[in-house]
């Protein structure tokens, strides 16, 4: 299949100094790819490239299979993009949703009820008189977004949307913008260095680190197999799992991963699918069936699958119905006579589970 | 004080009688330094827009160069564009000098730099990202400016007044270039200079006034829209 937006052997300077360099990158049709990375690697400017804003000193930008040189315009009509600064202009908040269709020429008539449905979509109809300069960051971020929306571009763009909103604007913010990118099936492409908005949004992951992409993968399996060290210092190398939830009271989530069922502590989870994550410091191996911890919930049973050495410190690697990582010190490697094969038990507290939630 | 009531006094007879004298001066004012800041604000702000937007080499040199020109002496401008425009100069064939257009000329090449300078200032204020996100909507080059323009158009309105206030109220080039051919050429500033140099004070006094009003009503109008837009 054709991607929707590709890039081939791109290379941006700034001065003399190499800021990106991505050998493939193809964005699929109607997929969410979510661009990792810590600040200064090279994530922003990889999205001024994908939406036709800076011309790389080299290499080439497909869409739909076709270089796009001297079709910017054109193409960049196609596309919309929402940046880490809302940058609404000094107008209503009906016009500043209407500016990219009036600038494709659309009559005003025309304007009128997409811009109303998307004033309405993101919860903002009664902010449609004031001005864009007058709203709070959540407010402004949502008008923001609707003016995205509204033009129904083939691809949607995001910088960082949701970094500079507090941690309770930025998650319903993106409950919603999950919401839409699933309604709509728009091909987006989604920039940031959190990793749980990542992991929250993401049919696949990008990592990138120092101006390259280290990985590209599944969300789950870059979160779960990190290619490299670097990808490992960033993502941090932990269990990660999709998870159906089968149940959510009181506090206590309990979900089916694989074959295995796990209990978690989330207040007012309200998600149908999730991302189970472990860190494996978290979970405890054992070989014998008695030792009894009644404070655990969760009591796997499976199978050592692989071992490898980290340090001090070795990581086991165990089908307990999902696959999970555990991190034990030499010594208890010995002690226990753990080997590839060694039936195990892995114990971790319903509070060691971090969820991740997933769908909508 | 005798002189100064007695100014004041025929000024407000003038003023109140219209005398058709004093009118056309003030209309050939009011068209000789309008034209002068419409096309200032044509120049100024395409130069403001270039030097705000585009990185060159030189670039630092051309803002101070505009620098400079925000406070060039009218006398100079006016002997510059004289020796131009003079019979014998380059552009003498043009029959210019001593005419209108060449003040509305000289009057561009004062107020040019101030608008230009004060645009540079505007589009600097506005947010740096704000160029590519209208881009990423689908802007073209001309709606992106379009749109800049529209965003910085407060500050923009300080621009209009400092160009036309320096237009208005200079007198060294209108002299110079115009020549203060009555009916012709003379404006208030060239006006007030000859009474005050025959010893009528009181029409000096009157047309100071009046061009004082016409500075005042401007830039009453002005920032009385200016006012209405930033509280909207």
């Amino acid at each position: 299949m054709t991607a929707k937006l590709a890039l081939r052997d791109i290379v941006v300077r700034r001065g003399n100094a190499e800021i990106l360099r991505v050998l493939q990158l193809d964005v699929t049709e109607g997929e969410v790819l979510a661009v990792l990375g810590p600040n200064g690697a090279g994530k922003s400017t990889l999205l001024q490239v994908l939406a036709l804003l800076e011309r790389p000193a080299q290499g080439e930008v497909l869409f739909d299979g076709s270089p796009v040189a001297g079709r910017e315009l054109k193409l960049r009509r196609q596309m919309a993009a929402v940046f880490q600064e809302s940058l609404l202009l000094d107008r209503s908040v009906a016009a500043n949703i209407a500016l990219g269709l009036s600038l494709r020429g659309m009559p005003r008539g025309q304007r009128r009820e997409r811009v109303h449905y998307w004033l309405h979509r993101f919860g903002v109809d009664d902010l449609a008189d004031r001005s864009g300069r007058h709203l709070s960051g959540g407010e402004a971020q949502r008008v923001s977004l609707a003016r995205a929306f509204v033009l129904e571009p083939s691809i949607i763009l995001l910088d960082e949307p949701f970094s500079a909103l507090d941690q309770p604007t930025r998650e319903s913010l993106a409950d919603e913008l999950v919401a839409v990118l699933s309604e709509t099936g728009i091909t987006a492409v989604f920039v940031t260095h959190e990793r749980d908005e990542a992991a929250r949004l993401a049919d696949r992951v990008a990592v990138i680190v120092d101006g390259q992409v280290q990985q590209i993968g599944p969300t789950a399996e870059v979160f779960s197999s990190p290619a490299d060290e670097t990808v490992a210092a960033y993502v941090g190398v932990e269990t990660v799992a999709p998870a159906k939830v089968l149940e959510s009271h009181d506090g206590l989530v309990v979900l089916s991963v694989g074959y295995a069922h796990v209990e978690a502590t989330a207040n007012g989870f309200k998600a149908s699918e999730a991302l189970v994550c472990l860190r494996p410091e978290d979970i405890v191996l054992s070989v014998t069936e008695s030792e009894i911890q009644t404070s655990v919930r969760n009591r796997l049973r499976g199978t050592v699958t692989g071992i490898k050495p980290a340090g001090a410190e070795v990581r086991v690697e165990a089908d307990c119905g999902f696959p999970l990582v555990a991190s034990i010190t030499r010594r208890s490697l010995e002690e226990l006579g753990i080997a590839i094969g060694t039936p195990v038990t892995a114990s971790f507290k319903a509070t060691a589970v971090h969820l991740i939630p997933r769908g909508t | 004080m005798e002189l100064i009531w007695d100014g004041i006094r025929e000024a407000f007879r003038i003023i109140g009688t219209g005398d058709r004298e004093v009118w056309s001066i003030t209309l050939r004012s009011l068209l000789v330094s309008g034209s002068a800041t419409l096309l200032a604000l044509i120049i100024g702000i395409s130069i403001g827009a270039l030097l705000a937007f585009r990185r060159f080499p030189g670039r630092n040199l051309a803002v101070t160069l505009v620098n400079t020109g925000m406070g060039l002496p009218p006398v100079v401008v006016g002997l510059v564009v004289a020796i131009f425009l003079w019979r014998s100069g380059p552009l003498g064939p043009l029959g210019l000098i001593y005419t209108p257009a060449a003040m509305v000329i000289a009057q561009t090449i004062i107020a040019a730099p101030l608008v230009t300078g004060f645009t540079v200032a505007a589009l600097g204020s506005l947010p740096s990202r704000l160029r590519p996100q209208l881009y990423a909507l689908g802007a073209s080059r001309l709606q992106m400016l379009w749109l800049v323009l529209q965003e910085a158009r407060l500050p923009l309105f300080a621009a209009i007044m400092a160009g036309f206030g320096a237009a208005v109220s200079e007198v060294g080039a209108s002299l110079m270039v115009g020549g203060n051919l009555a009916g012709e050429t003379r404006v208030l500033t060239t006006a007030v200079v000859l009474a005050a140099q025959r010893g009528e004070f009181a029409p000096a006094i009157a047309l100071s006034i009046i061009l004082l009003a016409l500075v005042f009503l401007i830039n009453l109008v002005l920032t009385g829209v200016q006012q209405r837009e930033s509280r909207s």
